[in-house]
């Protein structure tokens, strides 16, 4: 067994546990934690698979941002996860059911994939040889030069969801006390101070 | 080759620099531009729709081949771009009363319209599912613009989740597609599909994609968000949404179906003849219990989709001809019976309660007729143009043998005459209740009139539309 072969058991083996317990940990931060796990595996995957490149944004984005991102939710907000766990059981029964028959349904599918010689030679056609090209060089011709069009789309849609929510959520309140460094810098005890002379007894 | 394909996108390109220009100057400008910027935003429309409505020539083909732009595509993206310069026309009066005028309502409106057009000119799985994601989202943000209401927020909130599933459903189909073709071009799917039988897999994505697009044309059994969003929406939106989206969407379809699968037309015939016999009879039934004007509207829109896809479904070339005749017709009545709608007022409040319309033609004579030709028009009855629209569609189905298909759609189209006629008779024979007291603004009044006598005149030649829509037909299905 070459170390190939082994380092891809080891990935798979540990990205299949840790997905699992990912769903099964009682307390949602190590549940953020073997995400992490999962993802590390998945990123060792990639590396055997030659695609270098997705496996450094593997981690850069989903461990570095992605992941991080959730722990903090998780922890920052209050979230009851057993009051979200109490509906489960109600609905465990029709969810199995309806998901006993889907996979019933796509065993049929998938039953029948031919894959034909002229399905993967077309599939192939837009990716630059691999022996040629060095991948990071192969996504950037297919997503900035090929695709770029639909790159540009992609940019638009995330214009539109800022947009979206700036519309929705912006409130430009009335009445909230704003720091103003300038008038602070300009404040001057001649006007901010006034001595009062108070006569014992009297209110100001 | 870069030069090129922008400028077969050029219509497309020149209205997104357009929304990024007004954004900047909306955000920046010390005043508020809201109204000039939407009227700007009207403006651009109706002069990209007559741009593209003049060009004319073989279907052009940009970025490898996903991108379109055909006979059929032009044809729908004029009905999308003047429908929705139309609806933003009329949304001016509402949105400044109500204070909801801000110059992101136009830019957005703008952006959903660009993704429209990408829709209908999607030649590539892709391609349509981003110009699908970018007109969803910014309807999404445009439904609950009336952010202090909780009937929009509601109204977003249900369009944003039922959108993301229907998505879901959509990608789904695509990606089952794109694994049994081993391409996500349409030309090429089709090839590998040939015009032998579907494998098992891409009648899954099939199923699939006709789901989620059924989704966003709001046909039956997909419909149940259409009544809530429709009434929950502010009616401006509520008038743009049944208008240019749906016409995007439907195009859409008819586009999946005969550039992907034009060589099986069997296998989604009887989805489409599905699909058009459940939407057709839920319009018509659920419609008749309505008390709210914005909810009928909705169960007529999905009515009228039925309609629709019966001709789609005959799977012709006449098919598709019918499908674009009707989507013009309808598009056409919507204005104006949202140009009414938008009016219907009491001390300065909306009123959406069909109740109200009592004796409406005793107050406003002209106003009611001109809603009387829109409903006989919307309900089918000859000689008005709605009854082409029709005409065409049942034609199409009974050359293409289905005649089961025309008898349900007939009978449907009896039942749902209706609901239209109860507004007529509520005008004119219903009992005098407290008289809405709306004025109506000249633009409204203009396009109200012009929808109605385009109802009434159009019945000698149809404006020639019909010709405009059998070339456009025919750049579709080869």
């Amino acid at each position: 067994m070459g170390f190939a072969t082994f380092a891809f058991y080891m990935f798979s083996t540990v990205a299949v546990i840790s997905g699992f317990l990912v769903i099964f940990a009682r307390n949602p931060v190590h549940s953020v934690l073997w995400l992490i796990l999962a993802f590390f595996s998945a990123a060792g995957l990639f590396v055997l698979l030659g695609a270098e490149f997705v496996a450094m944004l593997m981690l850069i984005v989903y461990v570095g941002a992605v992941a991080v991102l959730f722990l903090f939710v998780v922890m920052m907000l209050d979230v009851d996860f057993a009051e979200l766990k109490a509906g489960m059981a109600k609905y465990l029964p029709v969810g199995l059911l309806i998901g006993l028959v889907l996979l019933i349904q796509l065993g049929f599918a998938f039953g029948a994939w031919e894959v034909t010689d002229e399905m993967l030679s077309m599939r192939q056609a837009v990716t630059p040889a691999p022996e040629v090209t060095e991948n990071t060089a192969a996504l950037g011709m297919l997503i900035y030069t090929r695709y770029v069009f639909l790159f540009q789309v992609a940019g638009l849609i995330l214009l539109v969801a800022m947009i979206g929510a700036i519309v929705l959520t912006l409130r430009h309140r009335e009445g909230v006390k704003r720091q103003s460094v300038v008038s602070q810098m300009y404040r001057d005890p001649k006007e901010a101070v006034e001595l009062l002379d108070i006569k014992p007894g009297q209110g100001a | 080759m870069l030069g090129q394909d922008l400028s077969i996108i050029a219509p497309e390109l020149l209205l997104v620099l357009y929304a990024a220009a007004a954004l900047m100057a909306g955000a920046y400008s010390p005043r508020d531009i809201s109204r000039q910027v939407l009227w700007a935003s009207c403006g651009l429309l109706v002069v990209v729709g007559l741009w593209v409505g003049f060009q004319s020539g073989e279907a052009q083909y940009a970025f490898h081949g996903s991108f379109v732009s055909d006979g059929f595509a032009r044809f729908s993206k004029v009905l999308i771009l003047f429908g929705s310069a139309a609806t933003l026309a009329l949304s001016v009066e509402f949105l400044e009363r109500n204070n909801l005028l801000k110059y992101e309502y136009p830019i957005l409106i703008v952006l959903s319209v660009v993704g429209m057009m990408i829709m209908v000119s999607a030649s590539d799985l892709i391609v349509l599912y981003l110009g699908l994601e970018l007109q969803s989202l910014a309807l999404y943000v445009v439904a609950s613009f009336r952010r202090d209401s909780l009937k929009s927020t509601e109204a977003g909130l249900k369009y944003f989740v039922l959108g993301a599933l229907s998505s879901g459903l959509l990608l789904y189909g695509a990606s089952l597609t794109y694994g049994f073709s081993g391409t996500t071009d349409f030309a090429g799917i089709s090839a590998v599909i040939g015009d032998d039988q579907l494998s098992l897999g891409l009648i899954f994505g099939l199923v699939f994609l006709a789901a989620g697009m059924a989704f966003k044309v709001s046909a039956a059994p997909f419909h149940m968000w259409t009544p809530d969003v429709y009434e929950g929406s502010p009616t401006p939106v509520t008038a743009f949404f049944a208008t240019a989206p749906k016409v995007a969407a439907a195009a859409m379809l008819a586009r999946v179906m005969f550039d992907i699968f034009g060589g099986v037309v069997s296998d989604w015939q009887q989805i489409l003849a599905l699909l058009a016999v459940a939407s057709m009879f839920v319009g018509a039934v659920a419609a008749i219990g309505q008390t709210n004007i914005k909810r009928l509207m909705a169960y007529s829109s999905i009515g009228h989709m039925g309609f629709a896809l019966t001709g789609l479904a005959a799977g012709t070339e006449e098919g598709a001809r019918s499908l674009l005749i009707y989507l013009a017709i309808y598009v056409t009545t919507n204005i104006g019976v949202f140009a009414f709608i938008l009016n219907m007022e009491r001390d300065g409040k909306p009123v959406t309660d069909i109740s109200s319309l009592g004796q409406y033609s005793s107050v406003h004579p002209a106003r009611a007729a001109a809603l009387a030709a829109l409903m006989f028009s919307l309900a089918g009855v000859p000689p008005l143009v709605g009854f082409f629209g029709k005409f065409f569609v049942l034609q199409a189905a009974v050359n293409a043998g289905l005649v089961w298909l025309a008898v349900l759609a007939v009978i449907a189209s009896v039942i749902s005459a209706f609901y239209y006629l109860r507004i007529v008779r509520l005008m004119y024979f219903g009992t005098a209740v407290e008289p809405l007291d709306g004025k109506m603004p000249m633009v409204h009044g203009a396009l109200l009139a012009v929808s109605s006598l385009a109802m009434v005149i159009g019945v000698f030649n149809l404006f020639g539309i019909d010709d405009v829509a059998a070339l456009a037909a025919a750049t579709l299905v080869q």
